[in-house]
C-alpha cells in the first residue's frame, strides 16, 4: 500500500510539497508515483535560480518503464536542488518523502497551496487513477 | 481478471505487482526490477513462464512437417533432449513467431510465445494438411525458468537424485525427460540456467523448494532487461509478420542447407538474402547511450545512411546506462537517436551486450 503522509500537500500530477515555517517549500513525487514508475534510473533537475510557474515542467524522471515530466505544484524561485539524486536516483523509490526530495522553492503565491490536495483527497484521487 | 498460472498464489504471497500480459495475470516485479535483474546476474532467480504455450508434435510425419514449418532444420536434433531456436515464417518471409523446439523421446515439443498462441495454433493446424501429425497443446504444464550463475547447482539440490544427476551432465541447449518432467539448459537471460516444464499441480512445490534453497522470484520486468542485455529478440517488438528474419538478426537460425529442403517462406527470404547482399536490407543492431537518458522502443534513429527505429530499449542494470536494439540501414557509421526532441549521438555495437554477467561489446 502506498503511503500518504498528511504533513504534505499533493498535486493531481503526483508531486508533493511541504512548506516549512520559513515559507520554503520542498517538492518531491509521491509514494504512489514512484511505485507506478518502477525503479528510477535517472533524474534531471532544474537549475537553482529558475523562476517557475505552477504546473511548469521542472524535472524529468526516467524509470525502467518510462520517462515522466515532473510539474511544479507552485510558482516561485527554485533555490536548491537535491544533487544526491543524480548519482542515487533509487533514493526516490526508497524514501520519496524524505531523502528523495527534488528541489526547494521560495513560493511567490502562497494561495496556490489551497488548490492542492490533502492526504485524504489525494489517496482518493490515486484510487480513481 | 485474467488467466492465472498454477503459481498465481505464490506470486501474491511473494508481494508481486501483477499486470495483464496478453490476458494473463503475471508478476511484473516483486518490489524492485533492478534488484531482481541483479539477482539473476549474480546468484539465481526463478521466473514463472507458464503462460507460454507448449505444443507437442507427434506422428509419422512429425519431422517432415516441422522441416516444412520452420526456418531452422529439426534434422539437426539428432538425439532426444536437443533444442533448436527457430523462426516460423509466413510465405512472404515475415516472422509468424519465434520458438524453441525440443526433440523428445517421441516426437517434438515446441514452446511458442503466449501473445501469439491463437494465431500460431491456427497457422500450425493449417500447415499440417497432408502430413500425418498430431498437434497437441499442453495447457496443464507449468514452466519454471531458473537462471543465474548458481541456478543449476541450486536446482540440482532440490531435484530427485536421478534428475539431479541427469541435469548435472546436460550441455547447453540440451534437455532430459524424467518422469513427467522435462528439464533443459535453455533460457532467455544470457546466464546459465534451466527451464523446467512440469505438470502444473507439481509446480508450487518446486517453487517452494527453490525459494527455500535460496533462489529469489523474478518478474517479467527483469526478464525483459535481461533478454535485452543478452541481445535476444522479443516477438512483436524486434520482429513480427512484416519483418524478414534477415532484418532481425536471426540469420543464424535459418538452415539454408540442405538446399532441397523447402520450408515456408524460403522463396521470400531467398530474395531478402539477395537484397541483404546488395546492402538493401536493414539490419537489427545494438545501440549504446553512455550519457544520461533512456532509449525507448519506437524512437526515431538517424544514421549517415538513412533512418531507422528502436525496436527495444531500456536501462541496462548491469552496465548502468541505456542500451537498445534498433533496425537501421546497413553499414551505418554514425547514429543519433531523437531523445526528448533532441538528436543525441549513440554508438552502434553488435546486438549482444552482456553474457554471464559481463559486458561483451567493444
Amino acid at each position: 500500500m502506498s503511503k500518504f503522509p498528511d504533513n504534505v500537500k499533493y498535486a493531481s500530477s503526483h508531486e508533493w510539497i511541504r512548506v516549512d515555517d520559513d515559507g520554503i517549500g520542498t517538492v518531491g513525487i509521491s509514494d504512489h508515483a514512484q511505485d507506478a514508475l518502477g525503479d528510477i534510473v535517472f533524474v534531471e533537475l532544474p537549475e537553482p535560480g529558475t523562476i517557475v510557474n505552477a504546473r511548469d515542467e521542472v524535472a524529468v524522471v526516467e524509470s525502467v518503464k518510462a520517462a515522466s515530466d515532473i510539474y511544479s505544484p507552485v510558482s516561485g524561485e527554485i533555490i536548491e536542488v537535491n544533487d544526491a539524486l543524480l548519482d542515487a536516483p533509487e533514493t526516490v523509490n526508497n524514501t520519496p518523502y524524505d531523502d528523495g526530495w527534488f528541489y526547494k522553492i521560495e513560493l511567490s503565491e502562497e494561495g496556490e497551496l489551497d488548490e492542492l490536495m490533502d492526504a485524504e483527497a489525494y489517496a482518493e484521487h490515486c484510487d480513481d487513477d | 481478471m485474467g488467466q492465472q498460472t498454477a503459481l498465481y498464489q505464490k506470486h501474491i504471497d511473494a508481494g508481486a505487482k501483477m499486470v495483464d500480459f496478453a490476458g494473463w495475470d503475471m508478476p511484473i516485479n516483486y518490489g524492485s526490477q533492478i534488484e531482481e535483474h541483479q539477482q539473476v546476474r549474480t546468484h539465481a532467480g526463478v521466473f514463472d513462464v507458464s503462460h507460454m504455450t507448449v505444443v507437442d508434435i507427434s506422428g509419422d510425419d512429425a519431422t517432415k512437417y516441422l522441416q516444412n514449418l520452420l526456418a531452422n532444420d529439426v534434422a539437426k536434433l539428432d538425439s532426444p533432449g536437443r533444442a533448436l531456436y527457430s523462426a516460423m515464417l509466413n510465405y512472404e518471409g515475415g516472422v509468424v513467431d519465434d520458438l524453441i523446439v525440443y526433440r523428445m523421446q517421441s516426437g517434438y515439443r515446441l514452446v511458442v510465445n503466449c501473445a501469439t498462441r491463437k494465431k500460431d495454433l491456427i497457422w500450425m493446424a493449417k500447415q499440417s494438411s497432408g502430413f500425418s501429425v498430431a498437434i497437441e497443446e499442453r495447457p496443464r504444464l507449468a514452466i519454471l525458468a531458473v537462471h543465474g550463475p548458481e541456478a543449476i547447482a541450486l536446482t540440482c539440490s532440490v531435484l530427485s537424485k536421478e534428475q539431479a544427476q541427469a541435469v548435472a551432465e546436460l550441455g547447453n541447449f540440451r534437455g532430459v525427460e524424467l518422469d513427467e518432467w522435462f528439464i533443459a539448459r535453455t533460457g532467455y537471460t544470457g546466464e546459465k540456467g534451466l527451464e523446467v516444464i512440469l505438470p502444473e499441480d507439481q509446480a508450487p512445490a518446486l517453487w517452494d523448494k527453490l525459494m527455500q534453497a535460496g533462489a529469489k522470484p523474478v518478474g517479467l520486468g527483469a526478464r525483459d532487461t535481461l533478454r535485452l542485455e543478452a541481445g535476444m529478440n522479443l516477438y512483436g517488438h524486434d520482429m513480427d509478420e512484416n519483418v524478414s528474419p534477415l532484418a532481425a538478426n536471426m540469420d543464424l537460425s535459418i538452415a539454408w542447407e540442405p538446399e532441397e529442403r523447402d520450408f515456408i517462406g524460403r522463396e521470400a527470404i531467398t530474395i531478402h538474402r539477395k537484397l541483404q547482399a546488395d546492402g538493401a536490407l536493414p539490419e537489427l543492431t545494438g545501440l549504446v547511450l553512455e550519457s544520461r537518458g533512456v532509449l525507448r522502443e519506437g524512437l526515431r534513429v538517424v544514421t549517415d545512411r538513412g533512418e531507422g527505429v528502436i525496436t527495444s530499449g531500456s536501462f541496462s542494470p548491469t552496465l548502468k546506462h541505456s542500451i537498445a536494439l534498433a533496425r537501421i540501414p546497413v553499414n551505418s557509421r554514425t547514429c543519433q537517436v531523437e531523445l526528448r526532441g533532441e538528436l543525441t549521438p549513440v554508438r552502434i555495437v553488435k546486438p549482444n551486450f552482456v553474457r554471464f554477467g559481463k559486458k561483451v561489446f567493444e
